[in-house]
C-alpha cells in the first residue's frame, strides 16, 4: 500500500467476517484502500459486492452479527476500529459524517428538521441552543433549501425527496466533519434532481476539504463526481485508479465487463457487452480469483492463486493478466 | 428504423385521460371546506405503435408513464379517450374478458420481479398458467414440454420449472417473469422498467435477451423506463412525459440528436456522461410540480428558461415538426430552434 502521508483515511487488509450457522461468511475479504482529503473516492460494484459493508465497518455501524475480523482503519492518526462503542459513537457524527440511500429512513419523522439538526450540532459541539439554530439555518441554506428560516420548522414528511436529501446532506455537514460516508446518495432520486444533488456534494467538499467515500452502483456518477475510483467484487478491489484510468481503459476483465454493460446515450450497439452468470453469493465464493468462472480470459493459474493488486501504469489491478511474469502481462484490452 | 412502420399500426391511442379521485372523505370535506382533490395522472394523451417496433415512455416519477402503462393492458381503466388495439376500441370496453382473444395478445412485464411472482408456486405452475387460461395444451405432458420450451427461450433450463422463485437472483426471476408474459404468446408486451431493480450487468442480459426475443417472434414492445440510456438503446421511437402529457415523441435518434422541447433538452443535459468525467453537468433548478395541482398552461413553464405569459396561460398543442410531435408555444411561434442533442456514434456490427 502506498498510502500517502497526508491521507485521511486509511483501511489496510479490512475482512468483515458474519458468522452463520453454516459457517463463516466473508463479505470483505482483504480490503486495502486511502482517501486523501478533500478527494472524493468512488466504490463501485453490483449488489452484494461488499461496498456498503466496507461503508459501514468505517463508520462502526456493522449490523451483528458481522464483525470486522482482522485489518485496521485509521482516521488522520488516530486507529478507529477497535474503539469502544461511546468512543466511537463520539468519532462518528463529530469526524465521519453519513448520507444514506433513502433521505426518508434517515430523517425522524416525528422531528421538526431543525430539532434534528440542532440535536445533532449540540451533541458534537459547544454551541448554545441559539447558536446551533443560527447553524442550522445557515447550513440549510448552504444545501440550497429556499426560504431555510421557515423550512426549519417543517417536518420531513413536508419536504420533497430532492430537499430531504439536501437536509441529510446538511446533517451529515453540520459538525463539519473531515470524511462523510455517502451511501447511495442519489439511487433514490430522479435524473435532474440527482444532478442537482452530485453538484451540491463536490461544491461543499471542495469548500470544506471534506473527504467522501461514495458508495453507489452508478458509475455515471462516479465518472462525474469522484476523483478515484475502486471497483469491487465479491468483497474484493479488482481495480483502483483514477476514474479517467478506470472508466476508458478499464483493465481487470470484470470492470471492462462492467462498462460494456452500461448503455450509452448516442452510442449505437445492437448488443451490449454481457458477462455470463452472476455475482457469487457469499457461501460459494470460488477459490482463486473471484471472478475467475465468469472471466472470458481465464489462465491456469486464476482457479487456485489469488491475484494481489498489481500496479498497471497508474492504476492497481488484481489480475494475473497483468503479471509481469505472464507473456508480457497485456492484459484485458488486447 | 425508419419512420414508416412497414408491418402497420398495432396501437392506436387518442386523447387518453386518467383521473385519480384522492379527496379526503365527505366529512372531513365538509369540515375542512375543501373540494375534492384530482389527481391528472394521464392528461390527454395520443400516439401510435406500430408492429414490431419498440415505444419508450421516459420522464421523471410521477409523470404518469406506468398509469399510461396499465390503461393500455387493461389494469385502470380511462377517465376518456381511445385506446385502439389493431381497430377494436379498448378503452371503451367495461370489461376486456368480452374479448378474450385480444386480451391474450397483451401482456405486461412487471418492475419488481420479487413481487410479481407468487413465492409460493413452482415456476412450472407460474410459467402454465396463461397457458391453461387460454385452454391450450390439455395434456400434462404437452403442457410440461411447453414450459421447457418457454424457460429454454428465456436462457433458463428446463430443470428449473420444479424451483420456487426464492432459488433463483433477480435476473433469472425477470426472465421467469418474460416466460410467463410469453406463454400466451403474445404479440404486443408492455414492460414496465423491467430491468431497473437489475445490476447493470444483469440488466445488459436481460435487455439482450428481450431484443433477441423481438427479433425471433417479431414482438412490439411498449418499453417504460426513467433511464434515458437504456431507452436509446433498446426504442425505436421515444415519448418524453412531463406531469401526465406528452411534451415530445420522435423517432429515437432524431429525439436524442435534435431535442426541440425544452424539457427533453433538461433530462438530457442531466444523464451522466461516461466520457465526460470531472465534468459537471448543469444542474437544473426545481422539481417536477405535484400533478393534484399542476402549473396552467404548459405544465413546464415554471421551470422552463423560454417560458412567457402565454405559456402560463394557454395549453400548449402537439404540433408535426420534421418528424417529431412536440408541445411547445415557444417552437410554435418559431422562438426556440431545435437544441444541440447528443452525438450519435454507430458502432461497427461486431464492435459489442
Amino acid at each position: 500500500m502506498t498510502a500517502a502521508d497526508n491521507a485521511l483515511l486509511s483501511v489496510r487488509n479490512l475482512v468483515v467476517a458474519i458468522p452463520t450457522r453454516g459457517g463463516t461468511l466473508i463479505a470483505v475479504d482483504d480490503v486495502s484502500f486511502h482517501i486523501d482529503e478533500g478527494e472524493i473516492l468512488g466504490v463501485v460494484g453490483e449488489s452484494g459486492a461488499g461496498k456498503s459493508l466496507t461503508g459501514a465497518a468505517i463508520i462502526g455501524l456493522l449490523e451483528p452479527p458481522g464483525r470486522i475480523a482482522s485489518g485496521t482503519i485509521t482516521l488522520g492518526d488516530r486507529r478507529i476500529d477497535n474503539l469502544p462503542y461511546e468512543r466511537m459513537r463520539r468519532v462518528r457524527g463529530r469526524e465521519i459524517g453519513m448520507i444514506f440511500q433513502d433521505p426518508l429512513t434517515s430523517l425522524n419523522p416525528l422531528y421538526r428538521v431543525g430539532e434534528q439538526l440542532v440535536e445533532t450540532i449540540r451533541t458534537h459541539l459547544e454551541l448554545s441552543d441559539r447558536q446551533a439554530r443560527e447553524r442550522a439555518i445557515d447550513l440549510l441554506n448552504e444545501v440550497g433549501i429556499p426560504s431555510a428560516v421557515e423550512r426549519i420548522d417543517h417536518y420531513p414528511h413536508q419536504f420533497s425527496g430532492g430537499m430531504r436529501q439536501r437536509v441529510v446532506i446538511a446533517l451529515a455537514l453540520c459538525t463539519e466533519p473531515r470524511l462523510i460516508i455517502a451511501d447511495e446518495p442519489t439511487t433514490a432520486l430522479d435524473v435532474s434532481i440527482q444532478a442537482q444533488i452530485i453538484a451540491l456534494l463536490k461544491k461543499l467538499c471542495a469548500e470544506h476539504g471534506t473527504a467522501v467515500m461514495l458508495v453507489t452502483h452508478d458509475m455515471g456518477v462516479i465518472a462525474e463526481a469522484a476523483q478515484r475510483v475502486a471497483v469491487m467484487y465479491a468483497g474484493r478491489i479488482v481495480e483502483i485508479g483514477a476514474v479517467d484510468e478506470v472508466v476508458k481503459r478499464a483493465r481487470h476483465p470484470y470492470t471492462h465487463g462492467l462498462m460494456g454493460s452500461i448503455p450509452h446515450v448516442g452510442h449505437e450497439v445492437d448488443r451490449l457487452l454481457q458477462i455470463e452468470g452472476a455475482m457469487p453469493r457469499l457461501n460459494e465464493i470460488p477459490g482463486g480469483c473471484a471472478f475467475h468462472p465468469r472471466c472470458g480470459k481465464v489462465l491456469p493459474r486464476c482457479s487456485s492463486e489469488r491475484p494481489e493488486l498489481l500496479p498497471v501504469d497508474d492504476s492497481r489491478v488484481s489480475c494475473w493478466l497483468y503479471d509481469p511474469a505472464e507473456a508480457g502481462g497485456r492484459g484485458a484490452d488486447g | 428504423m425508419g419512420d414508416a412502420t412497414p408491418g402497420g399500426t398495432i396501437l392506436q391511442v387518442e386523447g387518453l385521460i386518467r383521473h385519480f379521485d384522492v379527496s379526503p372523505p365527505l366529512l372531513n370535506r365538509l369540515l375542512d371546506r375543501t373540494g375534492r382533490l384530482i389527481v391528472k395522472a394521464v392528461d390527454g394523451v395520443s400516439f401510435e405503435v406500430g408492429r414490431g417496433e419498440t415505444f419508450s415512455l421516459v420522464g421523471e416519477s410521477g409523470c404518469g408513464k406506468s398509469t399510461v402503462a396499465r390503461l393500455i393492458v387493461g389494469l385502470y381503466q380511462p377517465s376518456a379517450g381511445k385506446i385502439a388495439f389493431e381497430g377494436t376500441d379498448l378503452g371503451a370496453l367495461r370489461d376486456r374478458s368480452s374479448v378474450p382473444e385480444i386480451q391474450a395478445r397483451m401482456q405486461m412485464i412487471f418492475q419488481d420481479p420479487y413481487a410479481s411472482l407468487n413465492p409460493r408456486w413452482r415456476v412450472a405452475d407460474i410459467i402454465a398458467e396463461p397457458i391453461t387460461a387460454r385452454g391450450a395444451f390439455k395434456d400434462r405432458g404437452s403442457l410440461r414440454d411447453q414450459v421447457a420450451v418457454l424457460l429454454r427461450q428465456v436462457g433458463l433450463a428446463a430443470a428449473d420449472a420444479q424451483k420456487y422463485p426464492h432459488e433463483f437472483s433477480g435476473g433469472q426471476r425477470q426472465r421467469i417473469s418474460i416466460a410467463r408474459a410469453l406463454a400466451g404468446e403474445p404479440e404486443f408486451l408492455v414492460c414496465d422498467e423491467p430491468t431497473s431493480a437489475l445490476d447493470v450487468s444483469v440488466q445488459a442480459q436481460i435487455l439482450n435477451l428481450m431484443k433477441d426475443l423481438q427479433r425471433r417472434l417479431n414482438l412490439t414492445y411498449l418499453f417504460i423506463s426513467h433511464d434515458l440510456a437504456v431507452v436509446y438503446h433498446v426504442s425505436t421511437t421515444v415519448a418524453v412525459m412531463y406531469l401526465g402529457r406528452f411534451v415530445e415523441w420522435a423517432p429515437t435518434r432524431t429525439l436524442f440528436s435534435r431535442p426541440r422541447h425544452p424539457y427533453t433538452k433538461m433530462l438530457l443535459d442531466a444523464i451522466p456522461d461516461l466520457e465526460m468525467t470531472g465534468r459537471a453537468r448543469t444542474p437544473v433548478g426545481g422539481e417536477v410540480p405535484s400533478p393534484i395541482n399542476p402549473p396552467s398552461g404548459c405544465a413546464f413553464h415554471p421551470r422552463c428558461p423560454y417560458a412567457e405569459r402565454r405559456c402560463s396561460e394557454e395549453r400548449p398543442e402537439s404540433l408535426l415538426v420534421e418528424g417529431t410531435h412536440v408541445a411547445c408555444h415557444a417552437i410554435e411561434e418559431g422562438r426556440l430552434a431545435p437544441f444541440e442533442g447528443k452525438t450519435i456514434i454507430v458502432a461497427p456490427e461486431d464492435a459489442a
